[in-house]
């Protein structure tokens, strides 16, 4: 008996290998073509802004030995500004600023909107009304507004980490709402119902039953959420509210190149604004890729 | 549908308030006007600034007293003022820039400008959004849906300011090559123009051109997928299959049974596509150089002015919930399920 059953089950494992629920999510996610290049531009990016400044020799700090409006060359590829900055060593600075703000943000509102939908959509009643019309008034609120006085507002000179507090704590509310419309459907099944007869306590079911359930919706947004921030980064810091010289930012970069977008100095206003574009794409894509390889009812055949 | 509208009129009130309680709270909490003014008057004079000079200022500007009380007299002016605050009688408090710099003269000279050019680009980028989606579902996995589709992330990822200023310079270099002013770069209208509201529009119209465009493509890249994915889903339903094989005429099912219907998903989206274009219009204004209302708000935020900038939240706090209205009596008409009693 044992003689027989042991090769089936072998034949068996070479056809249907078993499969973990993450082996799934990234074979799915492989396939997605756009996403998986977009992936691999964003790590290059990543790397240029991280890793760069210890590979190129300037930095991005005016120097006397830079040639003042140089165009692209060898020695500078990027050319140089007016002040005669590196527009490479100036671009993986500003790339860096505008990335930290951006995964901190990421992170930030992620938890926060996570926790404040998960709670709204478990409580119901009064709990959720309360929550809810604060989020309606946080929809009221002009977003640039409200986080460009705050930004302005800092006496000091405004640093990346600035931004970013600022940002997320102003950024969260679309993932609010998409976790609680989510956790409102969860709520309903058995298995919080076992949970809770079993003796879980609200937070220990919202923490350990409710936001892992929702965890695809929640990666998916905090990707988007990246290209939300870099971009409410840039634009604050182009309207001069957000991170300030010395320091460098992507916005700051194109709105120190002002005009010149068809004169001869047109690599300072192109560049950063690729730059942003490049990422914010990126992130878009990823985030495409993500929805469709975290989907349940995601089948491999495209509708 | 009127007591409708009126109960949500009433609605509106309480979510107002807590957003001027919100903002004027960070806002003022956050500044400190007196005290700039202080060491700017120092910095000039290079002597210490009297007490009697600080004390004044702040009894102009009402920073003698706390910030409930301050937020109290802004929202009613009940109490001992200067006669020159309280919204509910019609004055928004004094601007810091001093008194021939009234804000309520300069909203209601610039809101009109502003509007202008939120309202165009909003309907635009609907317009734009429901053809490009529309198109992009009838013709799936065409050329023409992955190029529309490849479009809608490219502007997605485009920050509008950079855009505005690439459209800007482009314009400047049209203009230069065909030897004209089709399209003005600079200002919201000829300077010094002066007419009935028709003329003023009319010679507004070759400034609106560019900064309209600007936001169209901002904003509408984000409904047009929304529109894309449930025209698609509209298009493999039953009833869309069963009005074909009664049938009906191709363009007939499209416009009168799939479209209708597939509108419903994109009323939501209106009132964000509104916020998306006032919150745009701050950048293109500053952009285009347009003395609007985005461009005060920038002002204000820079010169701590608290009262110009509750003024601000307050007119785009009510043009965004006049928008979530509109889109909500949208649902009626476009649902016949949602009837308003």
């Amino acid at each position: 008996m044992s003689n027989t059953a042991a090769p089936r089950l072998d034949a068996e494992a070479i056809t249907s290998k078993e499969r973990g629920q993450w082996e799934l999510v990234f074979r799915r996610f492989f396939r997605h073509r756009a996403a998986v290049v977009s992936l691999v531009i964003f790590v290059v990016v990543v790397l240029f802004a991280y890793v760069g400044p210890f590979l190129w020799k300037w930095d991005y700090k005016i120097h006397s030995e830079i040639p003042s409006w140089a165009a692209p060359s060898l020695a500078h590829p990027f050319g140089t500004d007016k002040a005669g900055r590196d527009m490479l060593g100036a671009m993986m600075q500003a790339t860096k600023q505008s990335l930290n703000v951006a995964l901190v943000v990421a992170i930030g509102s992620t938890v926060i909107g996570a926790l404040y939908g998960a709670v709204a959509g478990f409580y119901r009643g009064w709990v959720d009304s309360v929550l809810m019309r604060f989020l309606d008034i946080m929809f009221v609120i002009p977003f640039l507004v409200i986080t460009g006085a705050l930004a302005g507002a800092i006496d000091t000179s405004v640093r990346w980490y600035h931004m970013a507090i600022i940002l997320a704590v102003f950024g969260w509310t679309s993932i609010a709402r998409a976790v609680r419309a989510e956790v409102l459907s969860l709520r309903e099944k058995e298995f919080i119902e076992a949970a809770r007869s079993a003796g879980g306590s609200d937070w220990h079911i919202i923490t350990k039953h409710l936001i892992p359930n929702t965890m695809s919706v929640i990666i998916v947004s905090a990707t988007l959420q990246i290209a939300f921030a870099i971009l409410s980064e840039t634009t604050l810091s182009f309207l001069g509210l957000g991170i300030q010289s010395p320091d460098t930012s992507l916005g700051l970069l194109i709105d120190a190149a002002g005009a010149s977008a068809f004169n001869e100095h047109w690599y300072l206003f192109y560049i950063p604004g690729v730059m942003i574009i490049l990422i914010a794409l990126t992130i878009n894509f990823i985030g495409d890729g993500m929805r469709d390889a975290m989907d349940p009812r995601q089948t491999m055949v495209r509708r | 549908m009127v007591v409708f509208i009126i109960r949500r009129t009433l609605m509106m009130i309480p979510v107002l308030l807590g957003a001027t309680i919100l903002c004027f709270a960070l806002v003022d909490l956050s500044n400190d006007p007196v005290q700039d003014r202080v060491f700017e008057i120092e910095q000039s004079t290079g002597e210490p600034v009297p007490q009697s000079t600080i004390d004044a200022l702040e009894a102009s500007w009402y920073y003698d007293r706390s910030v409930p009380e301050r937020y109290w007299i802004w929202l009613t002016g009940l109490g001992d003022t200067n006669d020159d605050i309280g919204l509910l009688q019609g004055k928004w408090g004094p601007s810091i820039e001093g008194s021939a710099m009234d804000i309520g003269t300069e909203i209601s000279s610039r809101f009109w400008i502003t509007l202008r050019l939120v309202l165009f680009a909003t309907i635009a980028s609907i317009g734009i959004a429901i053809l490009a989606g529309v198109v992009s579902a009838v013709k799936q996995y065409s050329r023409t849906d992955y190029t529309l589709t490849f479009l809608g992330f490219l502007f997605l990822a485009m920050p509008i300011f950079w855009l505005g200023s690439l459209f800007k310079e482009g314009a400047v270099q049209l203009n230069k090559i065909l030897g004209s002013t089709v399209f003005q770069t600079y200002g919201s209208g000829t300077t010094g123009f002066q007419g009935n509201g028709w003329a003023v529009f009319v010679d507004s119209l070759p400034y609106l051109i560019v900064p309209t465009l600007v936001l169209m493509l901002g904003g509408y890249a984000a409904i047009s997928r929304y529109q894309r994915a449930s025209m698609l889903e509209v298009m493999n339903s039953d009833y869309v299959r069963l009005a074909r094989a009664k049938g009906v005429r191709n363009g007939t099912v499209m416009r009168r049974h799939a479209l209708r219907t597939a509108l419903i998903p994109v009323a939501t989206f209106a009132p964000l596509a509104l916020s998306g274009a006032m919150g745009g219009a701050m950048v293109t204004e500053s952009i285009f150089g347009w003395r609007g209302l985005g461009v005060y708000s920038l002002d204000a935020i820079n010169a701590g002015d608290t009262f110009a900038v509750m003024a601000y939240v307050l007119i785009s706090g009510v043009v965004v919930l006049i928008g979530v209205l509109i889109s909500d009596i949208l649902y009626g008409v476009l649902d016949p399920r949602i009837r308003y009693e």
